[in-house]
């Protein structure tokens, strides 16, 4: 706040000076004034720190620059970097790995977050402080908390392991989740959803409350059974909620690195190397930072694509 | 909440389904809690109980983890420590009963302090600049708003690792590389969107009828905004101010990638505490412990707003 307080007394200073008439002109104009000064500090600071960088990505993404041979010459490529990216078998890879991660995690997210929230909607007792409980794991830093299901996840000592065997008789020794081939991908799956369970009921709770009674009522005095009004008030009324939901946890794991990172860091081999961790892989242990800013910026525009559904999404919950 | 008690007032769920979707919610909680819990359990464990088949959940609590965190230990001959002086703190008994000594602290502390100064300092920089904006964008007619908000809002999608090229490249050439001011302004750009699109949400909540109340009473505008809007948005403001903090206290990509020492905060450090042959998992789940304590207070003093924040003040209630 400090730094508000000088500009603020000068210019009521101002106000005061000034006879009434050029002071309702003043105010009038300064409604503006007070608009942009307000506004500009942020997109500044957006416009330095995420649109100038991008463009200088965009540029290097026609070169071949290498950011840890800097004095190198730097040649135009034109869209050779783009034209390889998207022939790059280990790129089409990737996105088949990231593929696998949003399909499964958003289905059982969504199942699973959208029967927690209509249990919760029951209003049991104690509704309140049990749905807080379950929020938690989402607030957590994936970086930490993924780092610690290594250890969850080890072969010998693990409680995850451990549970396996204890509840179905496969020996903790006999497998390992980050270790093996077939099983790394549901690794990453499972954490993810322990994770972001929670963030998907929260959404779909509101969902769910947002429905009228009345609707309920009517439904009641026409005897639809409860199994009908599911299908026909409660699943739909609350779809774009669910969709609003799906919508972010796209985009989110869609960029996935930090969990994923510290969880596997891509392996074993690349079966768990999803799009981000490809592109850190090229663009800080390989330094191909041309064809990293490439497929930057092939990423940015598919989120961007999908931000702009969410954003319309976002408009249509908003309307309700 | 009093729309939503109204909502189902007729239709209200029978004891019976109450009861077993009670019980099925609580044993989901119950089991999702299991790896926090396990991680405060390990965080007092011995290093040998900490690796025990079968895991041990009954224990003699020992302070070996939070002794390994924040100290760097070394290996030593029985002779040699035989001949120290008596041990001078609880760390210096627990290493030399393992034959070690206590060498120094470690870089634990100078971390935990990187990961509160930027937090902090990112946070006070993206409330400051978004109730601006977002006061601006709520209360007068500004030319492209929606694509404004738009913009705003989409810079958040961006996926880190694609920002964090150019930012690389930039920092180095800005000398921003690796510094506290580096990652506050980085946090800050990337909380802004959250910020903005939070307090609007708040300050349109706001009855407009106060503030021109107060300019015909011959209030300025700014101090309209001053002695009017911040005091009637504080409680958004400290919402928007706690999501900011998690953000930043929780970010691991641009943290892991643009600092390597001086500005490291703790999520890229912790993977790297290691004892004797490999991780040290008490030590680790010392930190990891110290590290999520704030955040699950933040939950609890958040929950009221969780839904707002997560969908950027969309979803109210």
């Amino acid at each position: 706040m400090s730094e508000n307080t000088v500009p603020l007394t000068i210019v009521e200073h101002a106000v005061r000076a000034t006879p009434e008439a050029v002071a309702r002109r003043v105010r009038g104009l300064s409604d503006r004034a007070i608009a942009w000064l307000f506004i500009s500090p942020t997109i500044l600071l957006l416009l330095a720190i995420n649109i100038f960088p991008l463009a200088w990505t965009i540029r290097l993404s026609f070169t071949n620059f290498r950011a840890n041979r800097p004095n190198a010459k730097i040649l135009g490529l034109g869209i050779a970097n783009y034209v390889s990216v998207l022939t790059d078998p280990d790129v089409w890879a990737a996105m088949q790995s990231t593929a696998h991660f949003l399909f499964w995690t958003i289905l059982l997210q969504t199942l699973i977050g959208f029967s927690l929230a209509w249990l919760v909607d029951r209003r049991f007792r104690g509704h309140g402080f049990w749905t807080t409980v379950i929020l938690v794991p989402m607030m957590l830093s994936p970086a930490v908390v993924g780092n610690f299901w290594t250890f969850l996840y080890q072969p010998q000592i693990g409680l995850w392991n451990y549970a396996v065997q204890f509840l179905t008789g496969v020996p903790a020794a006999s497998f390992s989740m980050i270790g093996s081939v077939k099983l790394a991908p549901w690794a990453i799956v499972v954490v993810d959803t322990w994770m972001w369970t929670p963030y998907v009921m929260l959404i779909c709770l509101a969902g769910l409350r947002s429905i009228p009674g009345y609707i309920y009522e009517a439904a009641e005095v026409d005897r639809a059974s409860r199994w009908r009004q599911f299908w026909t008030i409660t699943l739909p009324m609350a779809l774009p909620f669910i969709m609003l939901a799906v919508l972010f946890r796209g985009i989110e794991n869609f960029k996935m690195f930090d969990m994923v990172n510290l969880l596997t860091n891509g392996g074993p081999g690349s079966t768990t190397e999803v799009a981000s961790i490809t592109l850190k892989r090229e663009a800080f242990e390989k330094w191909r930072t041309g064809y990293s800013s490439a497929f930057a910026i092939i990423l940015f525009v598919t989120v961007f694509g999908l931000a702009n559904i969410y954003v319309k999404a976002l408009n249509r919950v908003k309307s309700r | 909440m009093t729309t939503a008690t109204l909502a189902h007032s007729v239709v209200e769920p029978s004891g019976k389904s109450k009861g077993i979707a009670g019980t099925i919610i609580v044993i989901y909680a119950v089991l999702s809690m299991i790896p926090l819990v396990w991680i405060f359990l390990t965080a007092f464990k011995s290093p040998p109980d900490s690796i025990a088949y079968p895991p041990k959940v009954i224990f003699s609590p020992t302070m070996d983890g939070a002794c390994n965190l924040f100290n760097t230990i070394s290996r030593q001959t029985p002779e040699y420590i035989a001949s120290l002086p008596p041990p001078t703190s609880i760390c210096d008994k627990v290493a030399r009963a393992r034959n070690m000594v206590v060498a120094g602290p470690s870089n634990f502390i100078p971390r935990f302090v990187n990961s509160l100064v930027i937090a902090f300092g990112s946070t006070a920089l993206s409330v400051l600049l978004g109730v601006m904006a977002a006061y601006a964008f709520s209360r007068f007619r500004v030319p492209g708003k929606d694509d404004l908000l738009f913009f705003i809002l989409s810079t958040r999608m961006m996926p880190p690792i694609a920002v964090a090229i150019p930012v690389y490249l930039m920092y180095r050439w800005l000398g921003l590389s690796d510094t506290r001011l580096g990652m506050i302004l980085l946090y800050t750009a990337v909380n802004v969107s959250l910020s903005v699109w939070l307090l609007k949400g708040f300050i349109d909540e706001i009855p407009r009828e106060y503030e021109e109340a107060a300019l015909v009473d011959g209030y300025t505008r700014l101090q309209a905004f001053r002695k009017v809007v911040l005091p009637q948005a504080a409680t958004g403001i400290v919402a928007t101010a706690i999501f900011c903090l998690i953000f930043a206290w929780n970010e691991y990509a641009f943290a892991v990638l643009l600092t390597s020492g001086q500005a490291q905060t703790t999520p890229p450090f912790i993977p790297f505490i290691i004892g004797e042959g490999g991780q040290d998992w008490p030590a680790v789940a010392a930190a990891t412990a110290l590290f999520l304590v704030p955040i699950l207070v933040f939950t609890v003093l958040l929950r009221k707003n969780l839904l707002r924040g997560i969908t950027f003040g969309a979803v109210r209630k």
